[in-house]
């Protein structure tokens, strides 16, 4: 392949890379704009998607859309539950003190990852996707005939990875209207602005953190649901995703939703892109460590606002 | 009178975005006499106290202290030459013992000198009257111990400029008394600057009363002169005096 | 007894039970001991800035791993003996430890413990990058052959239990002695209160720095320890678990108190040990024990005696 379509079919990766890490991040932003709380066990719950998605599909059986469909639904859900009931016995008893809470969600990953090694082993398990149609892709080129359109070898992507991308738009879509345009959404600002005075106006602020803690980790589990038919299921799957989302959310500016956006979207398609062209540990190892110099010089991220 | 300036602030001025705290503010502290800062709530006393003790960077203007200019330093570097701060709000080690609070104070000019570190401890403890609670833990202490506790800290500095951002805050009469009596026993040892708000501390302490409003030097003077100053009257006294 | 002798006698007491150990524990105990000493002296280290400064690192592996591999790479790639390897291994950590700090405390809290984690990552994925000469996370041995320090062969068992012994000793007191000084009370009163040690004249952020350094070099003398009395060099110790681990042993033996690391690496060794036998998913006993404590016991064993018992506790 030449370098252009090269670079057009990783693009697509990256779009696809992006997608499933705009939900994984979102879920960690909003986590820590609403409660200051930074949640290690993110990646966990990402995890915990993909298994149940595995659960889901094989217990139900029949053709895959309908296990896919209802993984979709239900381990989201699931998962959020399980990630509110955490907060509610784990994290409200400590106040969200943010030494204590961190090693709380450090607890919380070691207990969520060792259990599903216990019951679901250390196998990677595949799910199958509801829809794999192989779809070329057309490229173009200036040669001695003009302008020629031509298709590639090599040059494709299936039509489930392209639901992938659309799925992470309709669903950030549906997020930020849900969060701009309804009262949900104003208790939740309201929540993260002040509150004190929030539980002074009657909003119940411990149900409000146990509903958003639940949100944030039913995105991670959206997310993995989504990513699982191109993905295997592994109890460990949850390292690369965590640390990931932390990237984009320090990048983004903590708490800054749009900024996590912008933020997935550049790291997702560099990632792609990079390690397409370049070895994957020397990509991680720069990517780390200017992440790391980014919170040391420009601790409200690369597209947040100067507070002083 | 002929009193050195041990420390002499010109043209102090605070900006925050655009909001004036304090302008071209200039003042200075007469060696061994206490010198009393007021003015209303919002007046600008906190914010030029910060940018004297360096936890505040001013926007423009400098601060000297023994003749030397010290506008460059941070704060740390201004306490090791002979200042101490009293926070506003109370400031100690809570989980610490009251005898190591102390000795933390003292230890930054004598902890090399093991002997005369526990005695100038000792020294204070007995001083302040809280020599038989050394063994307590600071943050046990009632509210008003830990104020005492903390102008404690301040004098185990041994400092030549002592300055005391509202210490009789909360304090109940008594112990308001006491505080006097602490303050007037110190004149001569060492330079004070009082932030207070109780009227009664500044009038039967302060050598010199400089009045702040909206972030300006309004007036400045002995007590007589203060009292007598139409301006002040207007915007300041009369109003606490009347009420 | 006045407090100072009270703690003397205690941490005499500690070393002088765990030299009389070796007399009466079984063979696999005498092994486990010498483990628990070497990851003892990581877990103080940790403690001196976790403890006693009050700063939560999550990178802790980075500088156990260049203690490591500073003397593991000595020996292999250098051809060190011993003695400059083991130095090799103390200087790189503390380097290591200088430029962090350097970096990292320009940050503070949450900033703080994901920057150490980042760089900590950072570390670990250059030992991967680097896999020509670590070998990865496979990792490499150190031949016995090269482990002879002035003629005594520390393979054997009663050669690597008491050279785990004296290292600990010297670690142990040093610490101990460390917190009774003047710099030890400046990093605690920083943990307490940092605005108020700054204006009392303690150049607070170097003190910080110190602490790390220390803390590092406690760490890298830990890991070099490691390599020399188990032969073995590798990746898994610089990834996220092994930071984790200290923070694990401190919390539960108790945040900065002398003994609390020591008493912390014991429990969680054994917890660890006989849950290994039943599963292979024994790190689920930590992640239990991190709630655990979180919730309940947040001042840890020693800690706790400490407030309940013995108030003299150091």
């Amino acid at each position: 392949m030449d370098f252009g379509p090269h670079l057009m079919l990783a693009s697509l990766e990256g779009a696809v890379i992006s997608a499933i890490l705009v939900l994984t991040a979102m879920g960690l932003s909003i986590v820590f704009g609403v409660m200051r709380v930074v949640n290690v066990a993110h990646g966990e719950f990402f995890m915990l998607g993909a298994v149940f998605a595995w659960v889901v599909t094989t217990t139900l059986g029949g053709h895959p859309a309908i296990g896919f469909l209802a993984a979709l639904i239900t381990v989201p859900i699931l998962v959020g539950c399980i990630a509110a009931g955490a907060d509610r016995l784990i994290l409200k008893r400590v106040n969200y003190d943010p030494d204590r809470t961190i090693v709380a969600t450090i607890g919380i990953l070691y207990i969520i990852q060792q259990t599903t090694l216990m019951t679901y082993g250390p196998e990677a398990r595949p799910v199958e996707a509801p829809f794999n149609t192989r779809l070329s892709l057309p490229w173009f080129e200036f040669g001695e005939n003009g302008f020629e359109i031509f298709w590639p070898w090599g040059l494709s992507i299936t039509s489930y990875k392209l639901f992938v991308i659309v799925a992470a738009i309709v669903v950030l879509t549906t997020l930020w209207l849900v969060l701009t345009r309804t009262k949900i959404g104003l208790i939740m600002r309201a929540t993260q602005q002040d509150s004190d005075t929030a539980q002074a106006f009657g909003i119940p602020v411990g149900k409000v953190y146990s509903w958003v803690f639940g949100l944030g980790a039913g995105l991670a589990a959206l997310g993995a649901v989504l990513v699982v038919p191109i993905q295997q299921a592994h109890y460990l799957m949850g390292g690369d995703p965590l640390l990931l989302a932390f990237i984009v959310v320090i990048i983004g500016g903590l708490g800054s939703l749009p900024g996590t956006v912008i933020a997935a979207l550049l790291i997702g398609m560099s990632d792609g892109i990079i390690s397409v062209f370049f070895s994957p540990t020397l990509a991680k190892i720069i990517a780390t460590f200017l992440v790391a110099m980014v919170l040391v010089f420009r601790p409200q991220g690369l597209l947040g606002k100067s507070v002083a | 009178m002929a009193a050195v300036n041990v420390l002499e602030a010109k043209g102090l001025t605070k900006i925050y975005g655009g909001l004036e705290a304090n302008v071209d503010i200039d003042f200075q502290l007469p060696e061994g006499e206490i010198t009393a800062l007021i003015g209303p709530n919002g007046a600008g006393k906190s914010t030029l106290v910060g940018m004297v003790v360096g936890r505040i960077l001013p926007t423009r203007g400098s601060v000297s202290f023994e003749g030397a200019d010290i506008s460059h330093l941070p704060a740390h570097q201004r306490m090791q030459l002979g200042m101490a701060y009293t926070f506003q709000i109370t400031s100690i080690f809570p989980g610490l013992s009251v005898y190591d609070n102390v000795a933390l104070a003292a230890g930054q000019k004598l902890a090399g000198d093991k002997g005369a570190h526990d005695q100038k401890t000792r020294q204070v403890l007995d001083r302040i009257g809280l020599a038989d609670r050394h063994d307590q833990t600071a943050g046990d202490l009632s509210y008003g111990h830990q104020r005492v506790l903390e102008i404690a800290m301040g004098l185990a500095q041994d400092p030549k400029v002592f300055i005391l951002d509202e210490p009789t805050q909360g304090l109940s009469e008594t112990e308001v008394d006491a505080f006097i009596a602490l303050i007037k026993s110190l004149a001569g040892e060492t330079t004070i600057l009082l932030i207070e708000h109780n009227m009664r501390v500044v009038t039967e302490t302060a050598d010199h009363i400089t009045v702040l409003d909206q972030g300006r030097v309004l007036a400045s003077g002995t007590p007589e002169e203060i009292r007598s100053n139409a301006a002040v009257q207007a915007a300041y006294l009369g109003t606490t005096t009347d009420a | 007894m006045s407090k100072a002798a009270k703690s003397n006698a205690l941490h005499l007491a500690i070393l002088a039970l765990l030299f009389a150990l070796f007399f009466v524990l079984p063979a696999y105990h005498v092994g486990a001991f010498s483990r628990i000493m070497v990851l003892a002296i990581y877990a103080m280290g940790f403690n001196l800035l976790f403890g006693y400064t009050g700063l939560l690192s999550l990178g802790h592996a980075m500088f156990f791993a260049a203690g490591m591999y500073g003397f593991g790479l000595g020996i292999s790639q250098a051809g060190f003996s011993v003695a400059p390897a083991f130095l090799t291994g103390i200087i790189a950590a503390s380097v290591l430890a200088l430029v962090v700090g350097y970096l990292a405390l320009r940050t503070a809290g949450v900033a703080f413990m994901i920057v150490t984690l980042m760089f900590a990552q950072t570390v670990y994925l250059v030992i991967l990058y680097f896999g020509e000469y670590t070998r990865g996370d496979e990792g490499f041995v150190i031949q016995s052959a090269q482990r002879v320090f002035f003629g005594i062969d520390l393979t054997t068992e009663t050669a690597r239990y008491f050279t785990a012994f004296v290292l600990f000793a010297i670690c142990f007191l040093w610490a101990a002695k460390l917190i009774q000084m003047p710099f030890g009370k400046r990093l605690v009163a920083i943990r307490e209160n940092e605005e108020r040690a700054r204006m009392l004249g303690y150049h607070t952020d170097s003190y910080k720095l110190r602490a790390l350094v220390v803390s590092g070099a406690f760490s890298g003398i830990a890991g070099a320890s490691y390599a020399l009395l188990f032969g073995y060099v590798g990746a898994s110790f610089s990834t996220v678990q092994y930071s984790i681990f200290p923070l694990l042993w401190v919390l539960l033996g108790g945040a900065g108190t002398t003994i609390g690391p020591l008493i912390g690496v014991i429990f969680m060794f054994y917890l660890i040990d006989i849950s290994s036998s039943y599963t292979t998913a024994y790190m689920l006993i930590a992640g239990v024990v991190l709630v655990l404590l979180t919730l309940f016991a947040p001042q840890g064993l020693a800690g706790t005696l400490r407030k309940r018992v013995f108030p003299w506790l150091p």
